[in-house]
């Protein structure tokens, strides 16, 4: 597969990272990468987690020094041995987990280590430069906001505005969406495109094939700390993309045949939950879910979804209303017996919920079993047949990990998750309930986790997915409601659903026809 | 607390280097005092493990620690910081000395169990109440336990001096009388102070490592103490669990100081003898796993049971023993720390392939983390 030719002479060319090597003990995260990035595009850098992504951007921003290979900015090589000189060169960063202190206002967190030379620092013409710099780019800050007040797309925005301060001309995102709603997914496009027109360069490193056509220039993709190649955004396919990513053919939508729902399993009637200061959490009207099909709740985030499937899955129970499982009610059940009523619970919260990190794998199965025959008798943990369906188990849903005796926190997040959906899976549930199942996880296991839920769907069980990833819930339902406030603001059959109009809803929005018409 | 697992292996290994580096310091310290170090470790281990009566020593100062490193350990699986050792050891020892001294005319076979039962429970009241508190209304044990000691402390010397007219106690002594034959552990190596008290310890810390590893109990325990979400998504009991770890743990001080009064001293004195704390350096020296108690409440006995020796023969003050407990438990806790701070975890790997994105993008907030500020990601 030959990359589109060079043909630009090397000055032009921001960044230019040449067959550079990274080893850690045990393993190399780059392998020869090869790199080139143009003054003035964006340039996204595509690959599953655990590529050499992140590796790769630490590199060249001098928290690590390659151990082979040469860097070269602006056609001038460098070699960083701290951030700081990467910031005097050109280049900022803005990492996944902001670097921001929530007690600091915006000017504060922006001139944070570029306090200049005087003793007293003038916060009244700080603020107003960092005003000022912010309107130039259209970037929307107060700058005399508090940070921690913000919400998580604004804050980000602060860590760009920080970097475009520092006078970075070569902005680094890494995984910039992974914590944003759609709407200031949107918005940071139009911030990225604003900023490439006034000459920056940016490299915007992501694992999903969506954000790669809508925002980049070129795009090189990585795959096990190699490149695989380059690509002319405009000139390539998502199909192909995923493949050079994985390494083989991926089916990016689910095949999925027609639902046939069958009886009511799951119902639930004027839910009521009260949260601190006597506000509704969650108030659902009504809520049913059907054997044989799956139910997708969308909504963003905060608007009562841990509220709801707290409840649903007897983690809370609800200050009034009712709640039936094949026809009995389960009010006042705690987890053990929601379990036992058939619900199988796939957390959203992988490490403080799903999984104990420090326990092996094998006592994780146990998780949630400790009850069950077979697994435990008389008080006695059978510890050997737990191991047994511990490695059956890791064979089926393709958990790859050295045994059952390996801890859960040594394995990767996809890998994690498929442990998860194993053990609640092997419970035979006839309800599962499906919390952002795929966050984090790369295209590969996102695959599986979809096809494990429409399996499930097509054993005649009842799944209820919840996500905040809209093509997710869009793609999988078979039926979607929209959960704005603690309510219940819409329903939709899976087919019929809007993008637009789900993305109203969400917001709390009445559709109007002009709304709905862009 | 010291509540993760690791792997029993490197955990243990990361004591035993711990326990030399603080030797090596100790002897730092002896040398700067003009004192022969290699002398007085040489008389340490002979006086500790030299002789029959050394070895049985040992065991004699082990005993009370074993248990209480346990009581220590068992709470430290639930997630709690057991401060009350002390307590729970004076009060189990108390009751179990008043009930040894009674006279009831009641058979060996009788009255000895009931003494160590009545121990058992009275330090396990002293563990339960703590541990309620906690599931019922949040109170921090730690604030709990500490309050409970001078409790049983007050107490204690309240019946000693006051109570003479219900209680087989005597003032003379600030203590209470001695306890029966019929409820003495029973010395069981001759012309030593070994009792049985110390096969007890032994015996526990097998049945705890059982109870914890192999038991549905002991596993809900230890869900319980690393991850409470997951206690709770799992259908376990935070509250009644914790609270029974915690009985647990008094009941195995309250054990503790059984021996201490039916075994070693057959009355039981009003000064507290500080056992619950050492317990304490003892269940972290161990990792909080039982078997590895029993080896670090070995130590600790050594150290106890040699230092005459070394007074005598090296000339080096036994209090240095304090100087060397103080050390292995620094040593520990900065072990303990090394695996905490992002600063030592600098050159982990990332996972192997198709890590998740958590752990690829921690590597880099771990390593900016020393320069800028280890909480600050925490924060935002």
């Amino acid at each position: 597969m030959p990359d589109p030719p060079s043909t630009t002479s090397p000055a032009a060319d921001a960044v230019v990272m040449r067959n550079v090597v990274k080893r850690f003990p045990g393993v190399v995260a780059n392998d020869g990468v090869d790199l080139t990035v143009r003054a003035g595009e964006i340039h996204a850098l595509l690959g599953e987690n655990g590529a050499g992504k992140s590796t790769l951007m630490n590199l060249l921003f001098g928290l690590y020094n390659p151990d082979e290979g040469e860097i070269l900015i602006n056609g001038e090589p460098v070699h960083f041995h701290n951030t700081r000189q990467a910031v005097e060169a050109g280049l900022g960063m803005v990492h996944q987990h902001f670097m921001l202190i929530p007690r600091f206002t915006v000017a504060e967190n922006v001139i944070l280590g570029n306090e200049g030379p005087d003793s007293v620092l003038d916060r009244v013409a700080a603020s107003r430069r960092v005003g000022e710099l912010a309107s130039a780019y259209g970037l929307n800050l107060d700058p005399d906001a508090k940070v921690g007040d913000m919400p998580v797309g604004t804050q980000q925005r602060v860590e760009i505005l920080r970097a475009l301060y520092q006078g970075s001309r070569i902005l680094i995102l890494d995984e910039p969406t992974a914590l944003l709603t759609p709407q200031e997914i949107d918005d940071l496009y139009v911030i990225l495109r604003r900023l490439k027109y006034d000459g920056g360069t940016i490299i915007f490193i992501t694992h999903k094939l969506r954000e790669v056509a809508a925002v980049s220039d070129r795009v090189t993709v990585i795959r096990r700390g190699k490149t695989i190649g380059t690509r002319i955004t405009a000139e390539t396919t998502a199909p192909e993309l995923a493949e050079l990513m994985v390494g083989r053919s991926v089916l990016l939508r689910v095949d999925r045949d027609e639902a046939t729902p069958g009886e009511v399993i799951l119902e639930g009637t004027n839910l009521v939950c009260i949260g601190s200061h006597r506000a509704e959490t969650l108030n659902i009207a009504s809520i049913q879910l059907r054997r044989g099909e799956i139910l997708g709740v969308c909504g963003i985030e905060g608007n009562g979804q841990s509220e709801l499937i707290e409840v649903l899955a007897g983690l809370k129970t609800p200050d009034s209303g009712t709640l039936t499982i094949k026809g009995k009610s389960v009010i006042g059940e705690n987890a053990t017996g929601f379990r036992r009523a058939g619900v199988a619970y796939i957390p959203e919260d992988r490490h403080g919920r799903g999984l104990v990190l420090d326990f092996p794998l094998w006592e994780n199965t146990l998780l949630g079993n400790t009850e069950r025959a077979g697994f435990t008798s008389g008080g006695w943990i059978k510890s050997g047949w737990i191991r047994n369906l511990t490695t059956d188990l890791m064979a089926k849903f393709d958990v790859r990990a050295p045994s059952a005796n390996t801890a859960a926190r040594a394995l990767s997040g996809g890998n994690q998750q498929k442990l998860i959906i194993a053990r609640e899976l092997q419970r035979h549930p006839d309800i599962v309930l499906a919390i952002q199942p795929t966050r984090g996880l790369d295209v590969g296991a996102i695959e599986f986790v979809h096809r494990s839920l429409v399996e499930t769907r097509d054993q005649q069980k009842a799944v209820l997915l919840l996500s905040f990833d809209l093509d997710e819930v869009m793609d999988l339902s078979d039926r979607i409601v929209v959960l704005s406030e603690g309510r219940i603001v819409g329903e939709f059959a899976g087919a019929t659903a809007d993008r637009a109009q789900l993305g109203l809803l969400m917001g709390g929005r009445a559709i109007t026809t002009t709304e709905a018409a862009d | 607390m010291t509540t993760r697992q690791g792997s029993a292996i490197v955990n243990a290994a990361g004591s035993v280097v711990a326990v030399l580096i603080a030797l090596v310091i100790g002897a730092g310290v002896m040398l700067v005092s003009g004192l022969d170090p290699w002398d007085a470790y040489r008389s340490l281990a002979e006086g500790a493990l030299g002789s029959r009566r050394g070895r049985a020593e040992t065991l004699v100062y082990a005993a009370p620690l074993v248990l209480g490193g346990l009581a220590f350990a068992i709470a430290a699986r639930a997630g709690m910081f057991n401060i009350g050792i002390e307590g729970q050891l004076v009060i189990g020892g108390f009751a179990a000395a008043l009930v040894g001294a009674t006279d009831w005319g009641l058979p060996t076979a009788i009255h000895l169990p009931l003494a160590v039962l009545t121990a058992a429970i009275a330090g396990g009241i002293w563990g339960f109440v703590p541990g309620t508190l906690k599931a019922v209304t949040g109170a921090h044990e730690v604030i709990t336990t500490i309050m409970l000691n001078y409790l049983a402390f007050r107490l204690i010397t309240y019946s000693i001096q006051k109570r003479e007219d219900v209680l087989p106690v005597d003032p003379a002594v600030q203590g209470t009388e001695r306890v029966l034959d019929t409820a003495r552990l029973p010395v069981i190596l001759d012309l030593t102070r070994l009792h049985a008290g110390v096969i007890l310890a032994m015996v526990a810390a097998v049945a705890i490592w059982f109870v914890l590893f192999h038991t549905t109990f002991g596993y809900k325990v230890r869900t319980v103490g690393l991850s409470r979400g997951a206690a709770q998504f799992g259908g376990i009991r935070w509250g009644l669990t914790i609270a029974i770890s915690m009985t647990l743990a008094g009941a195995l001080a309250g054990l503790a100081g059984a021996g201490e009064s039916l075994g070693l001293h057959g009355r039981h004195s009003a000064t507290p003898p500080g056992l619950g704390f050492t317990a304490i350096a003892v269940g972290l020296v161990g990792r909080n796993h039982p078997i590895g108690v029993i080896f670090s409440g070995l130590l600790f006995g050594m150290l106890s049971a040699g230092a005459p020796s070394m007074q005598a023969n090296a000339g080096v003050s036994k209090e240095i023993v304090l100087v060397l407990q103080g050390l292995v438990i620094l040593a520990v806790a900065a072990f303990e720390a090394m695996n905490r701070l992002p600063f030592f975890r600098r050159v982990e790997p990332p996972p192997p392939s198709g890590g998740d994105g958590e752990s690829e993008t921690n590597a880099g907030a771990k390593l900016l983390s020393p320069n800028i500020s280890p909480r600050l990601d925490r924060l935002s």
